[in-house]
């Protein structure tokens, strides 16, 4: 009795900490990522790859079908002596292959993303530990993995495709010149362009998922380890 | 009881298991330490201290046995109130420093206080304020790694005071320094007890600390040995480096 007396008198005295606003995560991923610059470009080098592939495909997709609706006779004739398929079933075939090479492409770039951050999460132990003791909640701690890993993301899909948008249009400049523009579909374009931004940044977050987790669940000790 | 006691632990026991074996870090410490005290826990390697400070601390769960701070137990605390705990009532000094590298000197203090929902402008003020009262006045901007070791624990230690704890921690914060810089951080710690009243518990096996102690707590195997006060420790150490003194 005497003790729970005691108990509920002090209790008051210790509070709950306060969540913070997403604008400090925010603040402190992106300086994280501007002071290790060098190893971010690796992780996002093969998200720019695999962008720049889905993009290039896109790309060329968009423009040859744009020549095909043309309805311009040189143009069919341009088509069918670059060898490219011109009837539904053929195209439909073609289509079919793509999209399981850009599935494959996203899934290693998506365990890629995985294995980068599992690393970073192990390696910064002593950081995530030392956040803990200096009063981090989990979900803050999650938060700045996840943003630093949407951040990446971004400007990785962003950089794919531009690039891939670029390699696309180079090739098929130099099958079809001036059709190409004659014929451009840029809103197509466009809205492929937007869509591959996300798919790559929504990529990024998916698979920071479990090693954001992981990092939350970090135990402030970590901070005290000592490496002997 | 007329004082609180700001830390109390009770029949503390904790249990590592690895695989089949089995290590008993602590083996049942009672330890009540009174606000504004200087306390000092000495042992050889192995001998617990890191593991009881883990549990003052609010870090690690004990295997049997509670703690209080200012007579809650801690074991009763949800994760945002020993988050709240970590940030507002304790400040953790480490022997490894543990600055954020990412981070400038002042962007270190000022984190706890972020954490704490001071504004940046009020953080920013009293990061510089707490950082030239440990002497680090003209190195706020400097990263960790532009800093020298003696220099990096004055910013941890201005860290552990960010949101003004009633407890620092300090595990080892000497065992990764020269003799003359370790000196210098402990009579900071000192400073710091005598201006602000705040409790420091130090866990070292490095008898410089002796002197500056109210109460030396000797821990070995777990378990304490004897707690001595300053006035017995200042017989002892004369007698032991009568030499050198
Ligand atoms: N995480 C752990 N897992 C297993 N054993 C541990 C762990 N931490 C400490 N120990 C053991 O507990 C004992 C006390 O360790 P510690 O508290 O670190 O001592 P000190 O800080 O005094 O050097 C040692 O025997 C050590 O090997
Ligand atoms: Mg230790």
């Amino acid at each position: 009795m005497q003790d729970k007396v005691v108990r509920d008198r002090t209790r008051a005295k210790i509070e709950k900490q306060i969540v913070l606003p997403l604008s400090k995560a925010v603040q402190i991923s992106l300086e994280s990522l501007r002071m290790r610059f060098g190893r971010s470009l690796v992780t996002m080098s093969g998200i720019v790859l695999a962008i720049a592939f889905l993009m290039s495909i896109w790309t060329s997709n968009a423009i040859i079908e744009e020549l095909r609706d043309s309805g311009d006779s040189r143009i069919e004739l341009l088509l069918q002596t670059k060898g490219i398929e011109t009837s539904a079933e053929d195209v439909k075939a073609a289509r079919s292959k793509q999209t399981w090479l850009i599935s494959l492409s996203l899934l290693v770039c998506g365990v890629g993303i995985t294995n980068a951050m599992l690393m970073a999460v192990t390696e910064r132990y002593r950081e995530i530990g030392t956040m803990k003791c200096l009063g981090a909640l989990d979900s803050f701690v999650a938060k700045l993995f996840l943003l630093e890993s949407s951040f990446q993301g971004a400007t990785a899909s962003i950089a794919g495709t531009v690039i891939g948008f670029l390699l696309s249009l180079v090739a098929s400049w130099i099958s079809f010149r001036g059709a190409v523009i004659q014929y451009f579909p840029g809103i197509k374009i466009l809205t492929f362009a937007g869509l591959a931004v996300l798919i790559g940044s929504v990529l990024s977050i998916v698979g920071a998922v479990f090693p954001a987790i992981k990092a939350a669940k970090m135990q402030p000790v970590e901070a005290m380890r000592i490496e002997r | 009881m007329a004082e609180q006691s700001i830390v109390r632990t009770e029949d503390l026991k904790k249990i590592y298991k690895m695989g089949s074996t089995e290590v008993e870090a602590l083996s049942g410490v009672n330890l009540e330490i009174q606000a504004g005290e200087y306390l000092s826990i000495m042992g050889p390697s192995g001998s617990g201290k890191t593991t009881l400070f883990n549990m003052v601390g609010g870090l690690d769960k004990p295997t049997s046995g509670k703690v209080y701070i200012d007579e809650v137990d801690v074991a009763q605390l949800d994760a945002y109130e020993l988050a709240w705990l970590r940030c507002r009532k304790i400040g953790y000094i480490f022997q490894t420093f543990n600055l954020l590298p990412v981070m400038t000197a002042l962007e270190n203090v000022t984190l706890p206080m972020t954490f704490a929902g001071m504004s940046s402008d009020e953080a920013r003020d009293k990061g510089v304020a707490l950082l030239t009262r440990v002497g680090l006045g003209d190195r706020i901007l400097h990263k960790p790694s532009e800093l020298s070791g003696g220099q990096q624990q004055r910013v941890a230690v201005a860290r552990a005071m960010a949101n003004d704890p009633a407890i620092i921690l300090a595990d080892e914060p000497t065992g990764n320094l020269d003799l003359t810089t370790g000196r210098e951080i402990i009579e900071l710690l000192r400073e710091l007890n005598e201006e602000s009243g705040v409790t420091i518990i130090s866990a070292t096996h490095d008898m410089k600390m002796l002197s500056v102690s109210d109460r030396v707590v000797w821990i070995r195997d777990g378990k304490i040995e004897r707690i001595e006060r300053r006035e017995d420790i200042e017989i002892s150490v004369g007698t032991i480096r009568g030499k050198d003194e």
